[in-house]
C-alpha cells in the first residue's frame, strides 16, 4: 500500500485505478454502494451506500443518494466497516527521534551519548524524586507525530485508520493524540491533542533513582503530591501574590496537572489489583492497560469501573528454548487464559478497547479472543466505538455515522475471517489501496 | 440470601481442636483441647465445652503451637531493594507485595503464620517494611497484618557502604556515578543528616500549622515523602529495625538514636550482639538474630551460636529469624538449636519464633501464644517442634485452615494431571502453528 491511488471518474459504477505513484489531490466525493456496510453504531446494512465528502461521512444507508459529483466504487461482495482504531501504542512518533526534554537531572539514564564529542557532560544520576527521574511528562505526542513514520503504514495494511499515539520513554512518558495514520503533516495528523499521560514502571537500574518497582510507585506518588501542592500553592498565590513566595515554575508538574487521564500498565491480577488501589489513592481518572490476567479480576475492574486497553498479544511460550523445558503451571494456565478475558470482560459490562502491541497480526490474535467467547461485535467494537469513546473521540470517530471522519476500511469477506483481505482503507477520505496479498507466511516467522 | 447464610455460617464457624499436646509458650503446656470461635481462641484446658455446630479436629496427641512469627523476611515482594539512593524511605515492600509467591504457601507449610517482610539492606535507611499474615489466596491487601504499628529498615556495615559501580549508566567510569556512603563513618553520617533535615521538616509543618491557626493565609510545605517517615520515628509512631552485624556499629546506631530522641525497635542479624547486650537491653531495643549462620562475610565472622541465648540471658528481648524463603520452612528447627547452645529451656526456644517476635512488633495482644483472645494463629506438629522429625500438618491463620499436608498431598495427583492436559494441548498448538519445514526458512546462500 505504499502509494495512494488516483480515482478517475469513469460513468457512475466502474472505477479506474492509475498504476503512477503520484500522489494527488483526493477526490472530494467518493461514494461505496452496494456494498455491506457494518457501521458499528447500529445494525449491518447489506446492501446499502456510504458517502463521503471533504474526508467527512457525508451519507450512509440503503437509501443514501450517489451525488452527481462522486467518484465512484462498486462495493459488490465488499464489506465496509468503520476504520480500526489502535487504542495505544506509539504508532506515528519516529523512534529514533531523540529524547525530547530529559528530566532535570539524569533522567534518562543510558540514552546520554557521554562519549559523543562536544556532548554536554552528562548529568550524574537521580538522587531521588526532585531530580524528577524518567519524567517527561510535558510532551507531547501531538508534536511528534509525523507522516512518514514506518510503521504508520504496516497498521494501515491491517485496517487501522487511527491510534491513540504516546511518546514511549521514561515513567511520566507524556501525553498522548488520537491521530490518524494519514496526513499531509505531523499536525493534519492530529485528530485529538492531549488524551492522557501515559505512565510505565520504568526504572534506573541500580545506580539511579528509582531503582525499583517500590522506587517508581513512590516517585509517581510525589510527583502527584507535588503537583496537587504545586496547584495549591500557584492558586494561593494567584489571588494574591503580595507578600508570598512566588512558587517555581516546573513543567514536570505541568505536564501532570494538564493530563486528563492516566494510562496505568497493569498485565497480571496481582499489578491489576495494585494499580487499581494505587489510581484510587492518587484519586485520578485511570485506564489499565495490559491486562493479560484480567480474566481474574473481573469483579475488581468491573467494581473500579474503570476502562481498560488489553494487549492482544498474547503470551507465547519463549522461542527457541531448551524443548524439555517444562512450564509452570502459572505460565500455562496464563498461556490458555488470556484470550478469556475480553469476553470475561465483555459479560461483566467493562470498558475495553484493543491495542496490537506491535503483533504481526492483530486480526489471528483477536479471532483468538472470540474463539474464547467474545462475539465478533463485540470485537469489533474493541477496536472502533470503544477506543473512540474511551479517549473522548467517538463523536469523530469509531463508527459510520453521518458527520463523523471518513475513516472506513473495506474487505473481501468478514474482517475476521480466516484470511480477511483487506481491499481499501480510506483515511480522512484518502483511499489507499491494499497491497497483493503477501506469501502466506507464518506470522511467527516474520518477527 | 444464600450467600448471606453462608456468610452467618462462616462467621459462627467453630472448631475444636481435641486431643493435642498444647504448647501455649507463655503458659504450661498441657494435654486437652483448643477451641476456636470466630477466628479468635475461645477457650483451651484439659476439658473444654463443644459447642454443638463445633467441628471436631482429633489431634490424635499431635503438638499444637503458636503460628511461627518469622521477625525478617522477604517474601512475599515484587521488589526488595531501592537501592539507588543511600535513603529511601519514601519506598514501602507494602505497594508492591506480592500475595501469589510461592514461598508464601511454603511457608505457612512450615507452620509460619506471620512474617515480617523488611525492606533489603543496600541503604543506610531503607524503606518501609510491611507485617503479613500468611492468608494464602488473599488479595495484597487482605495479607497486611491490620492494625499493626508501622516500621521501616535501616542498615549498618558491608551493605549500606558499598558505593556502587562507575562501571555503568550515563557517568561510564565516573566517580559521580558512585554513592555515598563509602565508609562505616558515612553510614553514621548519612542517618545523621537524614534527622536533621527530618527535624527542619517537622518544624516547618509544625510552623505552618501554627500560623494557618492563626487565620494566616500560607502555602502549607510540600509533602516529603522521604522525611515523613522518619519523622513518624522521632514521634515513636515507626519502628525502626535495624539491619547490623558488629559491636561498634550497634553501638554507634544506639547512641545516634539517643541524640535524636528515637529509639531502635530491634536490631536485625545483629550477630555480634553477645559482646554489646547490656547496652542493647538498656536502649530497650530488641534483637533478631540468626541461630548458627556465619563467615559468609567479613563482617559476620564474629558469630557464635550462643548469640540469642547470650542477649537472652542478658535480658535482650530476642528472636531468630529466617532472612530467607527457605529457612523460614523449618525455624522451629533454628529454634530448636539453642537448647542446644546456650541451654535454653524448650519454652525459651519456642518464644523466640512466637511470643518474642511478637513482642518486638508489637502484636503480642493478638498473636505469639495460645491464649483466650488471641488471634487462632495455630500450627499441629506431628512431633514436638523441637525435634528434627517436626513437620507441620495443619496450619490456621485467624481460625481458618490454610494449609492442610493431608490435602496437599491428595491435591498433587489431580494438580499434575490438569497441567498435562494443558502442556499437551499448547504443545500440540505449537506444533500446529509451526512453519512447514523449509518455508520461509531459507538461510541466504
Amino acid at each position: 500500500m505504499r502509494n495512494r491511488v488516483r480515482l478517475i471518474p469513469l460513468g457512475a459504477a466502474a472505477v479506474l485505478f492509475s498504476i503512477a505513484p503520484v500522489l494527488a489531490q483526493s477526490p472530494p466525493v467518493i461514494a461505496i454502494r452496494n456494498a455491506r456496510i457494518v457501521p458499528v453504531s447500529g445494525p449491518a446494512i447489506e446492501k446499502g451506500t456510504v458517502v463521503m465528502r471533504n474526508g467527512l461521512i457525508a451519507d450512509v444507508g440503503t437509501e443514501a443518494a450517489v451525488p452527481a459529483d462522486a467518484w465512484v466504487l462498486d462495493g459488490t461482495g465488499l464489506t465496509v466497516y468503520p476504520g480500526l482504531v489502535e487504542a495505544m501504542g506509539s504508532v506515528g512518533i519516529p523512534e529514533t527521534m531523540p529524547a525530547p526534554g530529559m528530566g532535570a537531572r539524569g533522567a534518562m539514564p543510558g540514552t546520554m551519548p557521554s562519549a559523543m564529542p562536544g556532548a554536554l557532560p552528562a548529568a550524574p544520576p537521580a538522587r531521588g524524586p526532585e531530580d524528577r527521574p524518567l519524567t517527561n511528562s510535558w510532551t507531547r505526542a501531538a508534536d511528534l507525530v509525523r507522516p512518514n513514520e514506518r510503521r504508520i503504514e504496516a497498521l494501515r495494511n491491517q485496517g487501522y485508520t487511527s491510534a491513540a499515539a504516546f511518546p514511549s520513554a521514561g515513567i511520566f512518558t507524556g501525553q498522548g493524540a488520537v491521530i490518524n495514520l494519514s496526513g499531509e503533516s505531523g499536525g493534519r495528523m492530529v485528530v485529538e491533542n492531549g488524551i492522557g499521560q501515559f505512565i510505565t514502571m520504568s526504572r534506573g537500574g541500580f545506580t539511579a533513582f528509582p531503582g525499583s518497582l517500590m522506587g517508581t510507585i513512590a516517585y509517581v506518588r510525589q510527583v502527584f503530591l507535588d503537583a496537587n501542592h504545586y496547584r495549591t500553592a500557584k492558586e494561593t498565590y494567584a489571588r494574591a501574590p503580595q507578600g508570598l513566595e512566588r512558587p517555581a515554575y516546573d513543567r514536570a508538574l505541568e505536564g501532570i496537572l494538564e493530563s486528563k487521564r492516566f494510562l496505568i500498565p497493569a498485565v497480571n491480577a496481582v499489578e491489576i489489583d495494585r494499580m487499581l488501589r494505587f489510581a484510587a489513592e492518587l484519586k485520578v481518572s485511570p485506564v489499565l492497560y495490559g491486562l493479560h490476567e484480567g480474566y481474574k479480576a473481573v469483579d475488581k475492574i468491573s467494581k473500579a469501573g474503570v476502562p481498560v486497553l488489553i494487549s492482544t498479544k498474547w503470551p507465547e511460550p519463549p522461542r527457541d528454548r531448551d524443548p524439555d523445558e517444562v512450564d509452570s503451571m502459572r505460565d500455562l494456565e496464563l498461556r490458555e487464559n488470556a484470550p478469556s478475558t475480553p469476553a470475561a470482560l465483555a459479560k461483566a459490562g467493562v470498558k475495553f478497547a484493543f491495542y496490537s502491541d506491535g503483533a504481526e497480526s492483530p486480526s489471528r490474535n483477536v479471532r483468538r479472543a472470540i474463539q474464547k467467547g467474545l462475539s465478533p461485535e463485540q470485537a469489533l467494537r474493541a477496536m472502533t466505538i470503544a477506543p473512540a469513546e474511551i479517549f473522548g473521540v467517538a463523536d469523530r470517530l469509531g463508527s459510520i455515522e453521518k458527520g463523523k471522519i471518513a475513516n472506513l476500511v473495506v474487505t473481501k469477506g468478514d474482517l475476521f475471517a480466516d484470511r480477511p483481505q483487506v481491499q481499501y482503507v480510506f483515511v480522512d477520505g484518502v483511499r489507499y489501496e491494499a497491497p497483493p496479498p503477501a506469501m502466506p507466511a507464518k506470522p511467527e516467522m516474520t518477527q | 440470601m444464600t450467600s448471606l447464610i453462608l456468610f452467618a455460617a462462616l462467621l459462627a464457624q467453630t472448631v475444636v481442636i481435641q486431643n493435642a499436646n498444647v504448647l501455649p509458650v507463655t503458659k504450661p503446656g498441657f494435654k486437652g483441647s483448643v477451641v476456636i470461635e470466630n477466628g479468635k481462641i475461645k477457650e483451651m484446658g484439659e476439658k473444654v465445652v463443644v459447642p454443638g455446630n463445633a467441628q471436631v479436629v482429633d489431634a490424635g496427641g499431635q503438638y499444637l503451637m503458636p503460628g511461627i512469627i518469622d521477625a525478617h523476611s522477604h517474601i512475599a515482594a515484587d521488589a526488595i531493594n531501592e537501592g539507588s539512593v543511600s535513603v529511601s524511605s519514601m519506598v514501602g515492600i507494602e505497594d508492591v507485595l506480592n500475595p501469589t509467591q510461592i514461598s508464601i504457601y511454603r511457608g505457612l507449610a512450615g507452620g509460619v503464620t506471620s512474617s515480617n517482610i523488611l525492606h533489603g539492606s543496600a541503604n543506610a535507611i531503607g524503606g518501609k517494611c510491611t507485617l503479613i499474615k500468611m492468608r494464602w489466596g488473599k488479595d495484597a491487601s487482605e495479607m497486611v497484618f491490620e492494625g499493626a504499628k508501622p516500621s521501616i529498615k535501616f542498615a549498618l556495615g558491608e551493605n549500606p557502604k558499598r558505593r556502587g559501580s562507575s562501571g555503568s549508566g550515563p557517568l561510564q567510569g565516573s566517580p559521580g556515578n558512585l554513592r555515598y556512603p563509602a565508609t562505616r563513618m558515612g553510614v553514621e553520617d548519612v542517618i545523621r543528616q537524614a534527622f536533621n533535615d527530618a527535624k527542619i521538616y517537622q518544624a516547618k509543618w509544625k510552623e505552618y500549622e501554627a500560623r494557618k491557626a492563626k487565620g494566616e493565609t500560607i502555602i502549607p510545605p510540600r509533602r516529603d515523602l522521604k522525611l515523613e517517615p522518619l519523622v513518624e520515628v522521632l514521634e515513636g509512631k515507626r519502628q525502626v529495625h535495624a539491619h547490623c552485624y558488629r559491636a561498634d556499629e550497634i553501638l554507634m546506631l544506639l547512641r545516634v538514636a539517643d541524640d535524636y530522641g528515637f529509639k531502635i525497635r530491634t536490631l536485625q542479624h545483629v550477630l555480634e550482639g553477645y559482646k554489646v547486650a547490656k547496652e542493647i537491653a538498656a536502649h530497650g531495643a530488641g534483637a533478631s538474630t540468626f541461630s548458627d549462620w556465619w563467615a559468609y562475610k567479613i563482617e559476620a565472622y564474629d558469630a557464635i551460636p550462643f548469640n540469642a541465648a547470650v542477649m537472652m540471658r542478658k535480658g535482650v528481648l530476642t528472636s531468630i529469624n529466617s532472612d530467607s524463603a527457605d529457612v523460614t520452612r523449618r525455624l522451629n528447627t533454628e529454634a530448636a538449636k539453642t537448647v542446644k547452645y546456650g541451654g535454653l529451656t524448650e519454652t525459651e526456644a519456642l518464644s523466640l519464633i512466637t511470643i518474642n517476635p511478637a513482642k518486638q512488633l508489637e502484636v503480642e495482644a493478638r498473636v505469639g501464644s495460645i491464649e483466650p483472645g488471641k488471634d487462632a494463629d495455630l500450627v499441629l506438629y506431628n512431633q514436638h517442634p523441637l525435634s528434627s522429625y517436626a513437620v507441620a500438618q495443619k496450619v490456621w491463620v485467624d481460625g481458618d485452615l490454610y494449609f492442610d499436608r493431608q490435602k496437599d498431598i491428595e491435591e498433587r495427583s489431580r494438580k499434575e494431571a490438569a497441567k498435562k492436559v494443558m502442556l499437551d494441548r499448547q504443545r500440540e498448538q505449537q506444533k500446529k502453528n509451526a512453519p512447514m519445514p523449509g518455508a520461509g526458512m531459507r538461510r541466504p546462500a
